[in-house]
């Protein structure tokens, strides 16, 4: 591997996770990162300099970190962050890639966005006010996207004298409503953003903590085993036929690993059409591979002539998702115009595009509470429901708890070409 | 490339395969897409995911590169030995030609840079190009962090940062009317060490001016400018010879050098983990002029 085994210098051994946060301006959630930026030396001097200068115009008496990750114009003059922002930052072993979003009710969609691709969860509570129903949504929607690691901070402990009592009462508040979700990990740590206490180092004012700072839980939390690596999964993106005379009979399958190893030798069988052959050579530029895992992108090839195109999916034949036209998903929906039954609309799943029917609302989902609204038939902006599709062409899908990447799509307006929504299939 | 047992990808070979991942799905699904290469250092680490991406069959898609006129003459031979080696069109859309057929107005105000979004706009046109790769990075700016990896544009090439869609785990969004197009940032992830980490382990041709040479420079706002019959010297400048290196590449009235010794890509990496200055805020003239700059250009239509 690039890096990991060369001992040649200047060569980084590190690997990548990516993480959401979600919050308001109150709870010190842009503080945090303006932190954990600032301490891990990802901030530059020039950066630092507008920082400080602008802070000195407004007349605070410390420089205010939060002013570090506020993008756009607009969202500067309203002081609020308004969509998805992606910041980075590394540390000697490991390169983290946040996404960042607002925590209102408002912009469920944005946390649902910046939630989609992340190994890991935080989720911010000021110390003082405890579980809030936007830090319960945050978990929710943690959840439903199946973040595999929840990290719940408990800030500004310096405002509650370091409080132990206090911080208990938070993680036992926190750790019953957990029950409901699905959080297959998670961990509390109480830290001060402003002060920098359990942030980068251990504080020295909580000495009754015994667990990790969090930059230092973030550097050592194990990722790759949060991948399906058993159920092969190879959706097919792109037919590579050189038609030069140097390689004259090669054609590879392109696509990105979604599930399971695969190894040349390997029996497949290829979805829709229910042929199967052998991988001879699974290429990556140059190299031919011993082995390919997600979230690698590569070439296969196969051993017969067979007929494989965009959209199809390789998979072993014992081991195969069910095609289906019939689909059952939560839905996010993200457009100011109501999802409703009999609504047509495009789909995209895996390789795969389609266009598919609206059956049915079958309840819309409270992400505060988890309640369910059976009475509403329809989804308007910023709401979660289960909804029932029928698609034009059968779908190669996996249960999202299985497969975030064979377990998902959007949906598509076809007049327009918005996307419409996000669905975790059930 | 050998594999770890514990099947972790370094975060090379993950930005990599996340990467080649959107070069193959804007080739599968867009009409005519084409390559934005301007020799700098991140044009070059696309040209390999490309290569990387469709090999062993050529790059499916053509290469188009804007000519401000004031290009380093460095920067166009490392383009062109890219160009024959991966047998790639190259379209070249010259600022001075759009400026001839009056497709924009030089006011002799206006940078070059500037005028390379005119010339873009002209030659999406009058190609008809769908898609148009390129090498932003979302770290390189604040306006760049919430861009998203297909960034649509409407008929006037313009970029609405309100009304961007919503993207979602992999899965591209890249529908667009007739007269529309979509800007494609692959890189989107990757932080100005990652290119150049990438670089070194890629051990590819780059131009010449990102190593510390000798060349004739004059101060001029606090930065160091090359000199060059592009450039004449105001009364007050005088020409030196001095050790420096570039940290990007564009027009050469505007991009500035920086004294370094750093000549091999290790030793640029060691300089780069210790700078304390952004790239874009050290040595673009065309960024400078207001904190909003780099908004402001991008709702024109610029990359």
């Amino acid at each position: 591997m690039t890096g990991i085994d060369s001992g040649t210098p200047g060569r980084p051994s590190m690997d990548l996770l990516r993480f959401a946060t979600a919050g308001s301006v109150d709870d010190g959630k842009s503080t945090l990162i303006g932190r954990l930026l600032l301490d891990s030396k990802s901030i530059f001097a020039d950066q630092l300099a507008a920082v400080e200068a602008t802070s000195v115009s407004r007349g605070y008496d410390y420089t205010d970190l939060a002013l570090l990750t506020d993008g756009l114009r607009s969202e500067r003059e309203q002081g609020i962050t308004i969509d998805v922002a992606y910041r980075y930052f590394a540390t000697p072993n490991r390169k983290f890639i946040i996404a960042d979003t607002p925590g209102h009710v408002q912009y469920t969609r944005n946390m649902v966005t910046g939630a989609s691709t992340a190994d890991l969860g935080l989720v911010l509570v000021d110390a003082r006010q405890g579980l809030t129903e936007q830090s319960r949504r945050h978990a929710v929607i943690l959840s439903l996207l199946r973040v595999p690691h929840l990290v719940l901070c408990v800030n500004k402990m310096d405002l509650v004298e370091y409080s132990q009592e206090r911080f208990h009462e938070i993680h036992k508040e926190f750790t019953s409503f957990a029950t409901k979700l699905s959080i297959p990990d998670l961990t509390i740590i109480p830290i001060s953003a402003l002060k920098g206490d359990n942030v980068v180092t251990r504080s020295k004012d909580m000495d009754w903590y015994e667990g990790p700072s969090l930059l230092h839980h973030l550097e050592n939390i194990h990722v790759a085993s949060d991948r399906d690596l058993v159920d092969t999964r190879f959706p097919v993106q792109y037919v590579v036929r050189p038609k030069s005379d140097e390689y004259h009979d090669y054609r590879g399958y392109a696509g990105r690993v979604a599930g399971g190893i695969l190894k040349p030798g390997d029996d497949v069988l290829v979805l829709p059409s229910g042929m199967t052959s052998k991988i001879s050579e699974i290429d990556l530029f140059d190299k031919a591979l011993q082995e390919a895992f997600p979230p690698m992108s590569v070439t296969v090839r196969l051993e017969d002539d067979v007929d494989v195109s965009r959209g199809d999916m390789i998979c072993r034949p014992q081991n195969a998702p069910t095609p289906s036209q019939d689909i059952d998903a939560m839905v996010c929906w993200m457009s100011t115009t109501p999802l409703r039954p009999r609504q047509k609309v495009a789909i995209k799943h895996t390789t795969r595009t389609a266009r598919a029917l609206i059956k049915d609302v079958l309840y819309r989902l409270d992400v505060n509470s988890l309640h369910r609204d059976l009475e509403t038939k329809e989804l308007t902006l910023n709401e979660i429901g289960r909804v029932q599709l029928r698609t034009t062409i059968p779908l190669l899908c996996d249960p999202y708890e299985k497969n975030r990447t064979t377990g998902s799509f959007i949906l598509i307006d076809e007049a327009t070409g918005v996307t419409l929504g996000a669905g975790m299939i059930n | 490339m050998t594999v770890h047992a514990d099947y972790r990808l370094s975060q090379l070979d993950e930005l990599e395969g996340e990467s080649i991942h959107i070069f193959r799905e804007v080739a599968a699904e867009f009409e005519k897409p084409v390559l934005m290469f301007s020799g700098g250092k991140d044009s070059i680490v696309m040209m390999r995911l490309a290569e990387k991406a469709f090999f062993p069959a050529k790059i499916p898609f053509p290469v188009l590169q804007i000519d401000t006129g004031y290009d380093f003459p460095e920067v166009l031979s490392c383009r062109d030995s890219w160009v024959s080696r991966l047998g790639v069109r190259l379209i070249v859309a010259s600022v001075e030609e759009a400026i001839a057929k009056g497709v924009v107005v030089d006011d002799g105000k206006t940078s070059r840079n500037r005028m390379q979004t005119g010339t873009l706009l002209h030659a999406i046109e009058e190609h008809g190009f769908t898609a148009l790769f390129g090498g932003g990075r979302r770290d390189e700016e604040k306006a760049r962090a919430k861009e998203r990896v297909y960034s649509h544009r409407d008929d006037f090439g313009q970029w609405d940062p309100k009304n961007q869609r919503p993207e979602l785990w992999s899965l591209y969004n890249g529908r667009i009317h007739a007269g529309e197009h979509m800007r494609i940032f692959p890189l989107s992830n990757w932080t100005e060490l990652d290119i150049w980490h990438y670089l070194g382990q890629e051990q590819v041709e780059i131009p010449s001016i990102y190593c510390a040479h000798r060349r004739r420079v004059f101060e001029r706002d606090g930065m160091l400018l090359s000199e060059s019959e592009h450039n004449p010297l105001r009364p007050g400048e005088t020409v030196e010879e001095r050790t420096v290196r570039f940290r990007t590449v564009g027009d050469l009235t505007l991009t500035g050098c920086v004294e370094s010794d750093a000549d091999t890509i290790p030793a640029i990496i060691d300089e780069i983990s210790i700078a304390r200055l952004t790239e874009r805020g050290a040595t673009r003239g065309d960024d400078r002029f207001s904190e909003a700059a780099m908004e402001d250009r991008k709702r024109e239509g610029y990359f």
